[in-house]
Parts: C-alpha cells; structure tokens; sequence
C-alpha cells in the first residue's frame, strides 16, 4: 500500500487512568534515522515500547513492509519483534550469560540457528561492535558502554529490518557515551534503518533525517534537523534543545 | 464443642509451659549471644588454629540435628555427674547450638564491614581489641538484628522437641492433656497456634528493635531460613 | 575403654538399618518437597490473587508452627477425623508439606528478583512467552534459589530425625533403642551425631559443586 518500511498510526495508551500517548504516528522508509526528544516522561520511551508491543497500544496499527500486524495472534507478534530490534536505556543483557552467548540465545532459539552457526555469527557482530575478545565475558565483568555495544549486536544479529533505540546512552558514565554513539553513528552510515530517543543534540543534528519532538504524549513538531534546529527559528524543538544546552553549560 | 471446653482448661497448664518455652529459649539466645559474640571475632581476627577449632566447632553443632544433641548432652550430664534437669540440658543444648548459628550470622556482618573502618580506629591509636569492641562490633550487631529475629524464631521451633526429656514446656503440657482426653487435633492445634504467635511477637519486637538502633542510610544485611 | 564389640555388633548394625530407613525418608521428601515448592512458588508468584493469598497463607503457617507440632498432628490427631498414617508416611507426609513451604519461599523470592527487563529484552527479540520463561528466566531464577533450596534439603536431612517421634525407626530411633537398652547414651548419640554430619557434609559439598558449576559473576544473591 506505501513505501514506507515500518508505519505506525494512531497509537494511544492510557495507563493507570493517565493518558500516555495520544494519536501518535510516524513511518520510517529504508535508511532513515528518525530521532525522538522532548522533555523526561513526555512519552518518548512508551512509544518505541509501543512499536513493538513490549507494551500493547490501546489504539493504532502498525505496518511493517506494508502489511499490518494482528498483534492478537502471538505467533505473528513474535515474528514482528524478530524483524524489529530494541535497544534499551539499561541495557538488559541477560544477566546468566556471557557477552557471546547473549548474542547468539536468541538466534538459536528464535531463529532456529545449531549452536556453531549461532557462535559464528554472534562473534561476527561482536566484531562488528569491536568486542570480539570479549565474547567469553559476563555482563557484570563489563563497563557499561560495552554492555550496550553488545545489546546492538545482539539485535543486529537477529537482520533486524529496524531498529528501535531507547535512549542508549542515557545511563552510561560520560566518557563512554562516546564509543556508543559512534558504533550507532556506523550503523546509519551503513544505511540502517533506525528510530531513536536520545538527548543527544549534537548526535541528531549531524544523523537524524527527520527529528519529532514530543510533549505530552503528542508529536507536536516534526521536521528535518536544519528546519527544526536553525538559527532564529521560533521552534518548540530549538526552544528545548537550548534548553538542553544551557543546562550542559552548567553541569 | 467438647474440644474447645478442653482447650479452655488446659489453657492455664498450656500458659504454664509457655512460660518454661519462652525461659529455655531466653536462656539459649543469651548464651548464644555470649558465647557467639567471641566466636565470630575469633573467626575473623583469630589465629589460624583458632580459626580452625571455631570452624570445627560450628561443623559440628550445625550438621548435628537437635534432637540427637539433646540426648548426647543428657548423656554427658550423667556422664559427668551434673545435675540433668531438663530445663538445664535443653538451655545448654539449644545455647551451644545457637552459639554455632549466632556466630555466623556475626561473622558476616563484620565481614560486609569495609576494611577502612579498622584501619581507621587502628590510625587513631586504638588497640585491636578496643578497635573490634568500640568500632567493629556496635555496627555488626546493628547488622545482625534481622539475623538474630530469625535466629530467634528458628530456636523457638526447635525448642519444642525439649519435652523429650521431660522438660514441662507447651509441648509436654498439650500432650499431656490429649493423652488423657484424646483432643489432640484441638491440643495440638492450640499449641501450633501459640507458637504461630510466639514467633509473630517477638520478630515484631526485635525488628522495632532494629529500627531503633538504625543509623539513617545504613545498609542491613538480612536473610537465611526462619 | 572404648568397646569394639558393642560398636561392631549391636550399635552400628542398628544404625545401618536406621540410616537406611533416614534415607527412605529424606530422598523422597526432599524430590516431592523441591517439586511441591517451585509449584506452590509459581502459583504464589504468578497465581491469582487469591490462590497468592492461599498460598501465602499456607506457607506463613507451616513456617510459623514447629515441624513438631505438624508430625503428632498428622500422626497423633487426624486419626480423630478418620485419617490414618503409618509412622513412615506420616514423617513423609509432614515433611513433604513443611519443606514445600520453606522451598516455595526461595522459589518465589527468585522468581521476583529477575529484573523485569529481562523479559522485555527476550520478548523484544522474538522469544514467545513460553520461550523467554524457559530460555531466559528460569536459568536465572533457578542460580538464584539454588543456595536456598540446597540448604533447606540440608536442613531436611537434620530435621528427619523428628520422624522418631512418631515412631518411625530411623537413625535417631534406632539409636534411642540402643542407647534405652544400654544405657549409653554419650556413645551411642555421638555415633548418631557422626552419621548425620556424613550426610549433612556430603549434601553440602554436592551443593557447593553444584554452585560452582553454576557459578556466574556478578551474579549472586538479589
């Protein structure tokens, strides 16, 4: 019916009486990376949750490739969320499992892969992230940049068509947002198609194909990033990403 | 309606064994205490054989069920000629065994102690042992509250197999009186509950305890089996 | 002097049997107990929420009344209501219901320190429900019970000794008849004592070398 890789429509969710997300919509085409921001609890982060059904939408539909997912049939969803990577704020490597293992669980047990292909692969995206020698190591034994990095191989494994990031670099120390962000900064060079919530400005204004900024729970502005964040434009997006700056200025 | 009359009148003999309960695990908890206070600082600053014979010791009392140790410490009170009351042996019994159990639970709280705070009392000219007592052990016993609550209420159950020597506890009493009425399910029912409510009271009181001596923003250390 | 005679002939013949009997008891109380406890820690972790309650309630009632109290009920008082036990299947069956109490409190509390996020990261993968619970779950739900639960099967095999009191000829029964007869009490209760630390040694070192085996780190108690 359209072009677009992954759509969403209409999506609202009322929890605990509060109404969280109201008429949300966006749709990515191949190779874009559309950046969320807006303020803390403006519902950045239950939308992408919302994308994939980690918290089912009480209204809207969803469309990947073109064709619409009947979240009441499971076997469906889960193959959904196969095709749709997710990266969390804290991480959420299994905790009982080393760096390889992480990555491969889900290709052996989803995707059917024997244990040696899975290994193989798991230590190809871990390359790719730049933790190969890491492999045999448990979360805990790993700074938290590199318990991120390899949540993205983790997904990246799985040949996500997109990938959704929620805030990947909100809980990390400073001086490691920087080896996150450049791994995700490879990953939209190399044409992956992506929406993500983040505060990182700098990060937006260089990547992003389109910013939407959240308040509320309503996309109030969307645009591209030399629209939305130039020089003496009275936009809600800029009013806030000054805010965001003033605020750096003086931590 | 006949049981609860039953129940009714052997409540007075019940209480009386009540009394004996709670006074034999008073008595066990205080020797535990005492003797597992030293136990545990000597397991962690002791030489090493000390170290050594606390450990034999804690072997012991903990791989031995209870219910053999009363008979082998009944066994030594005539051996040795000691007078074998059985409120005496059972305390004794039960005391020693909690020693081994106290002192565990001490020896942790000292060990989740950062290394800093000896070596802080140590760079004030203290003594070890005015180190260990001054420093150390007012914040591992704050630790070991919760510990000592459950150590409480796992004495009190044990406690209720001492009327196999003939002490003149709950259980003796209940027992006696359903042998001769044949109410045992009501009995036995009315001792389970003053148990029940026994333990409920006590840990109630003891983790009152605990926040009393609180210091805001402390971590406590908890768990085991109760 | 000790007498090798008394040892060789009456004492450990007797305690052989007993112990044999003590096993009988301890390995199947402590499989149907293991299995009773992750069943009663599901349903009071994951149960409706009046089952939960049930199950709470159980669990805070045969955790509160001594062992004790629960084997001469079963033995002594349900015959009062036409239930009838044999001394062996009334020590089995109290002990069957008392420790599936204490194993479903370690099962439950492992249960629930799982970050919730561990099933959101299984589920954002592809894993069904099904398949993040047995892949992802309980592998971390078990390392976390496994102190717990291995413990309490240690305190199983101490606490079988109270099947004596109703009767049933285990180790501390038997030996209760050697040491009445002959009157040697410190002897005979010491032997006892030596093979109760045997089994109570071997299930803590089996623990151990399970643990190890298990052993993930960074990844201890919650």
């Amino acid at each position: 019916m359209m072009a677009d890789l992954l759509r969403v429509e209409g999506i609202g969710k009322t929890l605990g009486g509060r109404r969280i997300l109201n008429d949300c919509a966006l749709s990515v085409n191949r190779g874009d990376l559309k950046v969320l921001i807006g303020p803390s609890g403006a519902g950045k982060s239950t939308l992408l949750q919302c994308i994939n059904c980690l918290i089912p939408p009480d209204e809207g539909e969803i469309w990947l490739d073109g064709e619409r997912l009947d979240r009441t049939n499971s076997a469906e969803l889960c193959a959904f969320r196969a095709h749709v990577g997710m990266i969390f704020q804290d991480f959420n490597l299994f905790d009982h499992l080393p760096a390889g293992e992480n990555v491969a669980i889900a290709l052996r047990r989803v995707r059917g892969f024997s244990r040696a292909q899975a290994r193989e692969r798991a230590l190809t995206e871990l390359a790719r992230v730049g933790l190969v020698d890491r492999a045999h190591l448990y979360p805990a034994q790993l700074s938290g940049g590199q318990r991120q990095r390899v949540a993205i191989a983790r997904a990246l494994a799985m040949d996500p068509r997109v990938i959704l990031l929620d805030e990947p670099t909100s809980a990390l120390d400073p001086e490691l947002v920087g080896e996150v962000l450049s791994v995700i900064q490879e990953l939209a060079r190399g044409g992956m198609t992506m929406i993500m919530a983040t505060h990182q400005v700098e990060f937006a204004r260089v990547l992003a194909t389109e910013i939407l900024f959240m308040e509320h729970g309503v996309i109030i502005e969307r645009g591209a990033p030399e629209a939305l964040l130039a020089e003496g434009r009275a936009s809600r997006t800029r009013d806030f990403c000054a805010r965001l700056a003033e605020f750096r200025i003086n931590d | 309606m006949d049981s609860l009359i039953v129940v009714i009148n052997a409540l007075p003999a019940i209480a009386a064994g009540g009394v004996v309960t709670v006074g034999t695990v008073a008595v066990s908890l205080a020797l535990g205490f005492v003797l597992g206070t030293p136990l545990a600082v000597c397991q962690v600053y002791g030489c090493a054989a000390a170290r050594r014979l606390a450990e034999i010791y804690v072997w012991f009392f903990r791989g031995v069920p209870i219910l053999v140790l009363l008979f082998l410490f009944y066994g030594l009170f005539i051996a040795l000629n000691l007078p074998a009351a059985p409120f005496l042996i059972c305390s004794v019994t039960l005391g020693m065994t909690s020693t081994a159990y106290q002192s565990q639970i001490y020896r942790g709280a000292i060990q989740s102690l950062p290394k800093g705070q000896l070596n802080a009392a140590r760079a004030l000219g203290m003594g070890d042992k005015t180190a260990v007592a001054c420093i150390i052990l007012p914040q591992a016993l704050r630790l070991s509250i919760p510990g000592f609550a459950n150590e409480f209420s796992i004495l009190l159950k044990d406690s209720a197999i001492c009327f196999v020597l003939g002490a003149q506890d709950i259980m003796a009493r209940a027992g006696f009186v359903a042998a001769r009425t044949h109410e045992h399910l009501a009995l036995y029912a009315a001792a389970g509950l003053l148990y029940f409510a026994l333990t409920h009271i006590v840990v109630k009181l003891l983790l009152r305890l605990e926040r009393h001596f609180r210091i805001p923003d402390y971590a406590v250390e908890g768990g085991g089996r109760s | 002097m000790p007498d090798i005679a008394f040892f060789t002939q009456t004492l450990l013949p007797a305690l052989n049997r007993g112990l044999l009997v003590s096993l009988s008891l301890i390995i199947p109380a402590g499989v149907l107990g293991f299995l009773g406890g992750v069943a009663l820690g599901c349903l009071r972790a994951f149960g409706p929420p009046p089952l939960q309650r049930l199950g709470d309630a159980y669990t805070a009632l045969l955790r509160g009344v001594p062992l004790v109290v629960q084997l001469l009920m079963i033995y002594y008082a349900l015959p009062g209501l036409g239930i009838y036990f044999e001394p062996y299947g009334a020590a089995l069956t109290g002990f069957v219901l008392c420790t599936a109490a204490y194993q479903s409190e370690y099962v439950r509390g492992a249960i629930q320190s799982i970050r919730k996020g561990q099933m959101q990261a299984a589920l954002a993968l592809g894993f069904s429900k099904r398949g993040a619970v047995i892949w992802i779950i309980v592998p971390q739900a078990a390392r976390r019970a496994l102190p717990g639960c291995g413990n309490e099967i240690i305190y199983l095999i101490k606490y079988s000794s109270l099947a004596y009191l109703v009767t049933c000829m285990e180790l501390m029964g038997e030996g209760k008849v050697v040491a009445s007869d002959t009157f040697r009490f410190t002897e005979v209760f010491l032997t006892v004592g030596a093979y109760y630390l045997v089994m109570v040694t071997l299930a803590g070192w089996m623990l151990r070398c399970l643990e190890r085996r298990f052993y993930v780190p960074g990844f201890g108690a919650a």
